[in-house]
């Protein structure tokens, strides 16, 4: 039974049937009685102080209920929005965090900022009420420039050139030495494009208050509810947290966007306090644009040492980052511990330091967004090895191939910080060349030239950390949460089993894969069991799902419980047995006294733990539920190869994606159909940021100029291929179930690739993402005026 | 302003409802009909979350007004099929694991009927130029190209 659902079957997801029905039911679809509805007055300039706010007018409005601003906001103790993670600069200060009201007090700092929010009967009487709403906006000076923002006018009062913090790691006088004396160094300046993320379900809150109970329930889109109600209820102080409960039922996608404590959720839940009333909000796509966090943005310069070989020696990297006007829940950690740590990418580089300026810029605030750190990490690098490769003259495959982590060195302690438990880089990079058919490039190159087009292949090799995190390493980070999981197995009477994970799903299927782990290790059909995630008032605590981490975190936790499970199990089969314990084996659902024909199903234990008629009340509690949290004792760490093989047009500069090839080591695969998924998705994001999706912003005035899906391209189907996968298996040595995470590998691996093959097939050394074909045209432009003019 | 009474066909049944003159269809499916299966994922026309189709054309819910349906006969992904009865597209969906958080999923499956109502056998290029007009975040359109060649096989296949 359970080898057809267990772990490794291609089993179809159980959660489909609602979706592809129309029965799914998400947070906009969640409608409360005497419901009222929020609309959210924002700024329409970049920086600007609030004179006066009339609010008389839009008050009077018929159907309008209240009109609130920061001051009722802050005369209601609602404290600022928090950033969770510390960072120290490298004279030891603290980082410089700003106040994040969520409704501002006094002066506005990006376009879209809300400073006050209407409430109506209905949507529309709300938005009448907002378009009245016409403060004396006295507008300042605003700047949106991540690279310049240290020398222009402070955006918060008391921050110095605009500079949150000014960390490092790394060992510079190694990295510095190994640079002067190098055979050669590699220089690159590199910028990592603003993405704005626009899952396709947009961010919503419904709050609804019992005023007969105290009890406020919160329903949002969020991929952490439980992490929503601790932030809410212990720093934002909406409600004691036994007085909050937060639901987040089906989400359509995050990408990171929803992990973060935002605005909305906290007026919908305060004001539906101070009315007595349910108030929902709903984003539209303009405010998904304006207001949800952005993601990257990094302006990096960047040299690599190596020897006459080619092998590398050195490399030290210089990076700004652009926090926006306010720092995100996790927004600081993002450009230092999740992407200086990963540097070091597969390669043996002995010596490597990294510096980064987190700035300030009057724009939407900036966190993690799919990989979060990660793919800025490899972007950089699998750039710059790849330039390395072409001025060496050298085949960057064989480059890669000379600096890559052996086999038999795992562990591996890096320069920056991480031990890679296991990894087989060089099986990955040698399957990936084979199922590209890396050899038969220079043919396709020649026929496609012969057609006239340009036919370019580019590689990538990647890292990444997750299965976030130890805790105690974490907490030395900095992190203001713990960072383990957790997970609860009721078995009912009649033997079947429901499961309560901290874990959210909001595509990742955890309904079907972690029912499939419990399957494999309780013997039971996968349709008696039922994985219950997205309410705090039913799971007991969680950190939610970002960074790769429900399954190597959530599902060990869940391993731990299912243990505990078959543990108290064998008690009661040995009790009705009249055997012992250690004389019981179990296998496919069913306990058996070893060497004999006496045997107890998984059902019929439930059942005696639930009618303990017969039963060793004396040693054991009735009834069968088990608890356990799992604390990870290190990252995980998926790594991979990429192929990308592009063909450009020269005369219009039009780029096809032709063949795409990514080899990705997850350890043990649980369901390869939802993992190959979850690749595809990444892969296509990360041909997103490097073919299409560019966030800019107006230098002068500071307005979003990408504020709509016709101004801002995101990939669509006759954009892309379909993609050729494969798998190497390295398991990970430190979690039970020996998997690695498989959500943000795509958006991680493929950039580079990407680019790699662009910049090959036009022959230019750099191209900033997005390679759009009027940048590849121009591109090409220079490169030919250069040729004709030498 | 007085509301506007339209008697319109939803899913093969009448209905008749009571709309302002700017609600649009998407806005009465769900708010007034309580059909929540359709989507609003820009509320213009850039997403295909809120694919309807309207007498067998293939139409953006959040672009059409609700008024417009005086007369016509509408489709949701609510009257495409039930669990104890999937269209072929969903069945190949569900096989497939075409979908990751099924918040687009309604319009693809929607959009993805309609092609193979016009043309039951559609190339590669043909799908992804059909659905370009979908939006989907997660699936990266691969399992979803595959499910519409699955589901165009599957229903070549069965007695017309």
């Amino acid at each position: 039974m359970t080898a057809e659902t267990g772990i490794g079957a291609r089993v179809r997801r159980k959660e489909d049937v609602r979706f592809i029905t129309g029965r799914g039911r998400y947070t906009d679809d969640i409608n409360r009685p005497g419901q009222l509805h929020a609309v959210f007055a924002r700024s329409p300039y970049a920086h600007a102080r609030i004179g006066s706010l009339d609010i008389s007018g839009a008050e009077a409005l018929p159907g309008v209920v209240a009109v609130l601003t920061g001051a009722d906001l802050a005369a209601d103790g609602i404290g600022p929005l928090p950033c969770g993670w510390m960072i120290h600069s490298r004279d030891g200060s603290p980082m410089k965090q700003p106040p994040h009201p969520a409704l501002s007090q006094g002066t506005v700092r990006y376009v879209g900022e809300p400073y006050a929010v209407v409430i109506g009967e209905t949507r529309e009487a709300a938005q009448a009420g907002a378009d009245l709403l016409d403060p004396d906006f006295q507008e300042l000076p605003a700047n949106v420039d991540t690279a310049s923002a240290q020398s222009t006018a402070p955006i918060h009062d008391g921050i110095a050139n605009n500079l949150c913090y000014d960390w490092t790691l790394g060992d510079e006088a190694a990295t510095d030495a190994a640079l002067a004396s190098a055979a050669h160094v590699v220089e690159l300046d590199i910028i990592n494009n603003r993405l704005i993320p626009n899952a396709i379900e947009p961010r919503a809150a419904l709050g609804d208050y019992d005023a007969g109970t105290d009890m406020l329930t919160l329903y949002t889109t969020s991929q952490n509810p439980h992490l929503a109600r601790l932030v809410l209820s212990a720093f934002v102080g909406l409600a004691p947290e036994h007085k909050l409960r937060v639901v987040s039922p089906d989400v359509g996608g995050g990408f990171g966007s929803k992990i973060f404590i935002y605005s909305e959720e906290t007026v919908c839940g305060w004001a539906s306090k101070r009315l007595r009333r349910p108030v929902k909000w709903t984003a539209d796509r303009s405010e998904a644009f304006l207001n949800d966090a952005h993601g990257r943005d990094h302006v990096t310069k960047a040299r690599l040492a190596l020897d006459a070989q080619g092998r590398f020696l050195g490399l030290k990297v210089s990076t700004i980052a652009n926090l926006g006007a306010y720092m995100s829940t996790f927004s600081s950690s993002i450009p230092t511990y999740l992407y200086g740590t990963l540097l070091a990418g597969q390669y043996t580089t002995p010596a490597i330091f990294v510096e980064v300026r987190s700035v300030f810029t009057n724009t939407t605030p900036v966190d993690a967004y799919r990989g979060a750190g990660r793919p800025e990490a490899t972007f950089l690098l699998e750039r710059i090895v790849e330039t390395a490769a072409r001025e060496l003259g050298m085949d960057p495959a064989e480059l890669r191939r000379r600096n890559l982590i052996p086999k038999d060195a795992f562990p591996y302690a890096t320069p920056v910080a991480l031990v890679y438990d296991t990894g087989d880089y060089q099986a990955c990079l040698d399957k990936a060349l084979a199922l590209s058919d890396y050899a038969g490039f220079p043919a396709r190159k020649a026929a496609a030239k012969a057609r006239g087009k340009l036919r370019g292949i580019g590689l990538s090799c990647y890292i990444e950390a997750c299965g976030l995190a130890p805790s105690r390493l974490a907490g030395q980070l900095g992190a203001g949460v713990g960072l383990y999981e957790s997970a609860e197995i009721r078995v009912n009477p009649t033997g079947n089993v429901t499961v309560f994970t901290g874990t959210h799903s909001h595509g990742q299927g955890h309904e079907t894969t972690f029912a499939q782990v419990v399957s494999s290790r309780l013997g039971i059909g996968l349709d008696q069991i039922e994985v219950v995630h997205g309410d705090t008032s039913q799971g007991q605590f969680g950190l939610g799902t970002y960074g790769s981490r429900s399954l190597a975190v959530g599902g060990s936790a869940l391993m731990k419980a299912s243990d505990k499970i078959v543990t108290k199990c064998r008690k009661i089969a040995a009790y009705l047995l009249e055997s012992k314990p250690e004389d019981i084996d179990f296998e496919d659902g069913v306990f058996r006294v070893r060497g004999t024909n006496k045997a107890k199903t998984f059902g019929e234990i439930a059942f005696a733990a639930y009618v303990p008629h017969h039963y060793p009340l004396e040693e054991l509690e009735p009834g069968l539920q088990e608890t356990a949290f799992y604390d990870p004792q290190n990252f995980t760490y998926p790594a991979g190869a990429y192929v990308c093989e592009v063909e450009v047009d020269p005369d219009t500069g039009i780029t096809r994606i032709v063949k795409f090839t990514a080899v990705d080591d997850f350890g043990q695969v649980i369901n390869p159909m939802i993992v190959e998924g979850q690749v595809h998705g990444g892969i296509a994001q990360g041909i997103g940021q490097a073919m299409l999706e560019a966030c800019r912003y107006d230098r002068e005035t500071g307005q979003l100029l990408t504020g709509s899906m016709m101004d801002y391209a995101m990939p669509r189907a006759d954009d892309l291929v379909n993609f050729d996968l494969d798998v190497v298996r390295t398991d990970c040595t430190h979690n039970p179930l020996g998997v690695k995470g498989c959500g943000e590998a795509g958006a991680i691996g493929s950039p580079p690739a990407v680019i790699n093959a662009i910049t090959d097939a036009i022959g230019v050394r750099t191209l900033d993402m997005p390679a759009t074909p009027l940048k590849v045209w121009t591109a090409l432009q220079a490169g030919s005026a250069a040729a004709k003019g030498s | 302003m007085a509301k506007s009474h339209v008697s319109t066909t939803v899913n093969g049944d009448p209905v008749e409802f009571l709309c302002d003159a700017p609600e649009t269809m998407l806005d009465v499916l769900r708010n007034t009909l309580g059909l929540t299966g359709t989507k609003e994922g820009c509320g213009t026309g850039d997403c295909g979350a809120c694919s309807i189709i309207v007498d067998g054309r293939l139409v953006c819910g959040c672009l059409m007004l609700a008024v417009e349906a005086t007369g016509k006969s509408i489709t949701t992904i609510e009257g495409i099929g039930a669990p104890d009865r999937l269209h072929p597209v969903q069945q190949a969906f569900l096989e497939d694991a075409a979908l990751q958080c099924g918040f687009c999923t309604p319009g693809f499956i929607v959009a993805a009927k309609a092609l193979l109502d016009r043309n039951p056998d559609p190339s590669e290029t043909e799908i992804r130029y059909w659905l370009a007009g979908n939006l989907c975040r997660c699936t990266g359109y691969d399992k979803i190209v595959r499910a519409v060649q699955h589901a165009a096989a599957e229903m070549k296949g069965q007695p017309a």
